[in-house]
């Protein structure tokens, strides 16, 4: 029978970080992966990762999934693909599928890090094909290049359901409409901003009533639901489209831990059924870890963590380290840990209402509503400021954990603070230079460049913008508003892409002055 | 339909345009994309109907989880069609319960 130090079940960021932390301390070290490709769903995910540089903020998460891979590829980690673990047992041995043939395998520790798999709602048509899970409509796009549908309904407005209507919009779908059950947008505002401003309306508190369509969808209808989540009659309205996106939330996929004997708990915290962990993810069975969203829904970037952890806490249990340097090694992640479950959307704040902000400012009720700033709250927060002359305007209203733009500004005009989940505000002696690396730097894409008043009636408004076709200078078209809507007619005086923006383009464009503070989308006449 | 250009991850690296048929109609596919991506830039949608009330079933979670997908390869069934890469010549059908035959009677869109 073959043996190793750590056998890792899933490739995704929780498994390789877990393989590369053991690795390097001298631990013989396997990966199974059922997929045919490893690194999980990093390679899906094209959008810049928030945090801060230590969590690998404002990369982009396929960047990331190249990184691990290679380091885990530098250190010897063998990556097995297409390999189905079947069985875990309590003597820490695994059976897994490799093809038509199973082998059985022994570990001295074994971590399990097998993900999540999305939640489903049903509703008459669910089945019908052109309904499909926000996951599928990432792979389709992201991974094999193919358009998951010309018009998508996106159903869920977590951070799933917001950042793939964007993706949704950059491959090049029309997203009529996004709609939730729930009263409040679920994910960050800055996502649930950058896909209202394209003109994506949000539907909170409605729910699918139904999915029309004979053998595929050709149309959806939607309904208003009340507190008991009835729909509410009269309120139906339907949408032409040939595809229903659902991004209803995630649980773990933890029956390997069950098997195995761990002891499990249902965690509401957690997102569902999960082993209990100490805190190097170490289950109620010696040498059986845990890590990523297997034991507790989260994002990619607290994967990693995990993973590092219970690779360093591996490589102690089997004496490749000491103890006190898994003390000391574990507390520097912890604290990296930390970092990121700090803020409104951390898991200990699943379900609370918030009215302000850590800084006292009440939250903008519209962007919980609508998913968009309205104009008369956007001046209260600390990053919306004016000047004479080009300054950023940093329209980050909640406290998430990320801090990119404090690093990125040249002259150091923005400040998040030592607290990471601070709200940014702006230095106003300091001079901005226009560089424009505060706005490609803003992984949620909330910070824009303004000059209010060129001296002609006109201000010019910086914009980040991931879209092709590209436009132009001299391209005119309209300007849109933080809603969606068209407010004025705009010119394009700049485009400026540079490798260190990463594929955010900046956009320049010239709006009338008295639309400095509302122009914040460009749409290209046609 | 293919993404010809994406604004983040630019062109696709696919591999070499291959041959393959659905249903005995010729359909071409990029050899090693999954069966299912091929067929929906076909625009194929209905990968199966159930055994018993014959309902129709495509691509759903695209990741091998849910087996909407399956379909008769090469006169195998219950191929996950969504983590089967494709090959020039394969013979693919559409699924009715578990064979590629229609049942008679049935009724199908």
């Amino acid at each position: 029978m073959k043996r190793y130090d750590m056998i890792v079940v899933g490739a995704g960021p929780a498994g390789l970080s877990a393989a590369i932390e053991a690795a390097r301390r001298g631990l013989r070290v396997v990966v199974y992966d059922e997929n045919e490709k490893p690194g999980g769903q990093l390679f899906k995910q094209i959008h810049k990762f928030f945090g801060s540089k230590e969590h690998k903020a404002k990369i982009r998460g396929f960047k990331i999934g190249e990184e691990l891979l290679s380091e885990a590829a530098a250190l010897g980690v063998e990556v097995v693909l297409n390999a189905i673990v079947i069985g875990l047992f309590r003597e820490k041995e695994i059976t897994v599928k490799i093809g038509e043939s199973v082998e059985h395998i022994k570990g001295d520790t074994v971590l399990i890090a097998t993900g999540a798999s999305e939640n489903m709602v049903t509703f008459p048509g669910w089945t019908l094909p052109g309904v499909i899970g926000a996951g599928a409509a990432q792979t389709m796009m992201n991974l094999h290049g193919i358009l998951p549908g010309q018009r998508v309904l996106m159903l869920g407005s977590g951070n799933v359901g917001l950042v793939v209507s964007f993706q949704l919009m950059q491959a090049g779908c029309e997203v009529v409409a996004l709609a939730d059950a729930a009263p409040r947008v679920g994910g960050y505002g800055v996502h649930a901003s950058k896909v209202a401003r394209c003109g994506v309306p949000f539907y909170l508190s409605h729910t699918i009533i139904s999915a029309d369509g004979d053998d595929h969808v050709t149309g959806v209808t939607i309904g208003e639901v009340d507190k008991s989540w009835k729909i509410i009659p009269g309120t139906e309205k339907h949408f032409d489209v040939d595809t229903i996106c659902l991004a209803v939330g995630l649980s773990p996929m933890s029956k390997l831990c069950d098997m195995a004997g761990c002891e499990m708990e249902d965690n509401p915290a957690k997102a569902g059924f999960v082993p209990k962990t100490d805190k190097f993810g170490e289950t109620s069975v010696a040498g059986i870890y845990a890590a990523g969203d297997v034991s507790g829904i989260e994002e990619a970037s607290s994967a990693m963590i995990e993973g590092r952890i219970a690779g360093i806490a591996a490589a102690a249990r089997l004496g490749f380290i000491t103890v006190e340097e898994r003390d000391d090694e574990a507390a520097k992640q912890e604290a990296a840990l930390d970092g990121l479950r700090k803020g409104m959307f951390a898991p200990g704040m699943r379900g609370k209402a918030i009215s302000e902000t850590e800084e006292g400012v009440p939250l903008s009720q519209s962007l919980l509503n609508h998913g968009f700033v309205a104009d008369d709250e956007i001046e209260r927060f600390p990053g919306v400021t004016h000047s004479k002359g080009i300054h950023p305007v940093i329209e980050c209203t909640q406290n998430i954990p990320c801090n990119p733009c404090q690093d990125a500004c040249p002259k150091h005009c923005i400040r998040v603070g030592s607290n990471i989940t601070a709200l940014p505000s702006i230095d106003p002696e300091v001079k901005c230079t226009g560089c424009g690396m505060c706005v490609a730097s803003c992984s949620g894409q909330a910070i824009f460049l303004v000059n209010e008043d060129c001296g002609d009636g006109t201000a010019e408004v910086t914009l980040p913008y991931e879209f092709l076709p590209l436009p132009q200078k001299g391209d005119k078209g309209t300007a849109l508003s933080r809603s969606g809507e068209a407010v004025c007619s705009a010119e394009v005086v700049g485009v400026r892409s540079t490798k260190a923006f990463d594929h955010t383009n900046l956009l320049t464009m010239k709006v009338p002055a008295e639309f400095a503070m509302k122009a914040r989308f460009f749409r290209r006449e046609d | 339909m293919r993404i010809k250009e994406h604004p983040i991850l630019g062109t696709y690296n696919k591999g070499e345009t291959v041959r393959f048929t659905f249903d005995g109609r010729e359909l071409e596919g990029c050899a090693g994309e999954p069966i299912a991506m091929a067929l929906k830039n076909a625009g194929v949608m209905v990968h199966r109907y159930t055994k018993k009330e014959h309902k129709p079933r495509g691509i759903f979670c695209a990741i091998g989880r849910c087996t909407d997908c399956v379909m008769v390869v090469n006169g195998k069934p219950n191929v996950r069609t969504c983590i089967t890469p494709l090959e020039a010549g394969m013979d693919v059908r559409t699924q009715y319960g578990v064979t590629a035959e229609q049942p008679e009677g049935a009724v199908t869109k």
